[in-house]
């Protein structure tokens, strides 16, 4: 038979496993079956619940949380892959010196109704923020937030905390600056 | 969700063997944004998951020859602002761009772009009637609500549109796919990859059960060339395209040297306009011939009930994207 030699084999996980990964910076455990997605586990299984469900199929953004630093959709994640990796939740966004600066731009400017959106609308932002290979102007951000569905229509308010964040974090690109 | 076992790779042996080993129906797993949703719909079932994650293939490199060989594991976020993509495929990056959103970019991989699934809500629908989820069963969108659906290399079969914007652009460039399996390594064009649904709607792409794409490699870049891709969609971002236009041409002299054209939201996979772009080389860059090749590339179109309105959507969207190629060309 024409096949290939294969030295190792994999070892497959048929019931449940031990995932370590961290989460707001501290190191967790889970003991979960390979079907669990991040966003259950966060919320059933560390009682993380600041994550929402909207839509739990990548179509709305409640669900946003950062794994090393990218923003993505918890939903469409499974726990098991997230061995070894730094997940930050919105729990996690706030630190000693007090609110994030996307978080207190959101107050401020009163970016929210129900606030069903809003965890997932500040993970992008603040993921976006850092990342200079997205614009400044407003359509650039419009456009780099659009993962994020608000189903109360605050997206002039929530532009408007973003862009006032940008000028409060050290760290993000000011308005007009070209990379 | 149905329950799955689930393995993660270490190398591109093991995730074939992983594959093959069992006869259990297996499914590889990259940025998930494919496979959980349609596993959380029950479209999908596969009794293994193999993680492809921790491969080596999430390289960008030029080759010696000029091309560009992408890794398999690239995300589509990484991919669409690589210096050697945004400088010589500025089409690619483009499409990349338009389609999803940050995060779902960020997710997702350039081969499982490549294998995404149509998004025909009676294909993600189990109790509807469908060919390609459930072969032989008949399909509910040809007297259904077909807004979405496809013009182009349609049967009686199945009528669903390939979702893809990355693989309109891929099909405008000119790429390569390398694939391994337990019988080793091969290539194939990716023109030929994805199939015609015929009266096999189920069998979608040239690949074998328990291969795996490796690399994406685009041939080498339009020289003089000015590019734009066109996406027309029901709202302005975060939407799948209704219709969409790929352009790459080079202009010397007003005169149109070579030109490739690809559409997507109007076909059943990537479609390359082939005859479109052979009556515009040698033509006047001008909007006569643009109109020409428009009516060339949409002559075989096929409307149902709901979806005729694309018909004059994709000709405004050949007829613009070859407008702002042009002048991209013009100016570069
Ligand atoms: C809400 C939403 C909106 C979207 N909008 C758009 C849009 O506007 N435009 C657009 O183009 N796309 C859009 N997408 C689709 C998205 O681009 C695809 O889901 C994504 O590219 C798939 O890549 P992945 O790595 O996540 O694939 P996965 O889900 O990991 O895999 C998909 C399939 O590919 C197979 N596979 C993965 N890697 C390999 C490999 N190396 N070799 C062989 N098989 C492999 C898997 O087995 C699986 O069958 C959207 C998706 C969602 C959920
Ligand atoms: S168009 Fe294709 S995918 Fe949609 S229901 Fe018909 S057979 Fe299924
Ligand atoms: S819950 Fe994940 S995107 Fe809607
Ligand atoms: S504030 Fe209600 S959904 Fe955005």
């Amino acid at each position: 038979m024409n096949m290939k030699e294969y030295s190792t084999q994999t070892k497959a996980v048929e019931t449940e496993t031990t995932v370590t990964l961290t989460v707001n910076g501290e190191p967790r455990q889970l003991r979960i079956p390979p079907n669990v997605v991040l966003l259950d586990a966060l919320r059933d299984r560390l009682g993380l619940t600041g994550t929402k469900k909207g839509c739990d199929h990548g179509q709305c953004g409640a669900c946003t949380v950062h794994i090393d630093g990218q923003a993505i959709n918890s939903c469409l994640t499974l726990a098991v892959m997230c061995e070894g990796r730094e997940v930050t939740t919105i729990e996690g966004l706030a630190s000693d010196a007090g609110l994030h600066p996307v978080q207190q731009a959101f107050l401020e400017n009163d970016a929210y109704q129900c606030g069903f959106c809003t965890p997932g609308q500040m993970m992008s932002a603040s993921a976006m923020l850092e990342d200079e290979r997205i614009g400044t102007d407003d359509a650039a951000v419009r456009e780099a937030m659009s993962g994020n569905i608000c189903r109360c229509g605050a997206y002039k308010n929530i532009l408007a905390a973003i862009q006032t964040a940008r000028g409060q974090m050290p760290t993000a690109r000011k308005e007009g600056e070209v990379s | 969700m149905r329950s799955f076992a689930f393995s993660a790779a270490e190398n591109v042996d093991q995730a074939i063997i992983a594959c093959e080993s069992n006869n259990a129906e297996a499914s590889y797993i990259a940025g998930g944004t494919t496979l959980i949703d349609l596993v959380k719909l029950d479209v999908m079932r596969p009794e293994r998951v193999i993680d492809l994650n921790r491969l080596p293939l999430k390289e960008v490199e030029r080759l010696d020859d000029g091309r560009l060989r992408i890794g398999a594991l690239v995300s589509n976020t990484d991919l669409a602002h690589h210096p050697l993509v945004t400088e010589h495929y500025p089409l690619l990056s483009q499409a990349l761009l338009a389609g999803a959103s940050t995060q779902l970019r960020n997710m997702a991989t350039t081969a499982g772009n490549i294998m995404q699934r149509t998004r025909c809500p009676y294909f993600r629908d189990v109790a509807a009637a469908c060919n390609k989820r459930d072969p032989g069963s008949g399909c509910d969108a040809l007297g259904g609500i077909n807004r979405m659906h496809a013009l182009l290399g349609t049967s009686e079969h199945c009528i669903a549109t390939h979702p893809s914007d990355m693989c309109v652009a891929m099909a405008a460039l000119g790429a390569t796919l390398t694939l391994e399996g337990p019988n080793g390594i091969r290539e194939i064009a990716f023109g030929d990859f994805h199939r015609l649904p015929m009266d096999r709607p189920d069998l979608e792409h040239e690949l074998e059960p328990n291969e795996l794409i490796t690399h994406i490699t685009l041939d080498t870049p339009v020289v003089g060339g000015g590019s734009h891709y066109l996406k027309l969609r029901d709202r302005a971002s975060y939407e799948f395209a209704l219709a969409s236009a790929a352009v790459v041409v080079a202009v010397e002299d007003g005169v149109i040297r070579d030109a490739r054209l690809a559409l997507g939201g109007v076909a059943t996979k990537p479609w390359q306009a082939m005859e479109a772009e052979q009556a515009l080389t040698g033509q006047p860059a001008k909007t006569e011939s643009f109109e020409k090749a428009a009516e060339i590339a949409l002559a075989d179109a096929l409307p149902r009930e709901h979806n005729a309105f694309k018909v004059p959507l994709a000709r405004q969207a050949i007829l613009r994207a070859l407008e702002k190629a042009t002048q991209a060309a013009m100016n570069s």
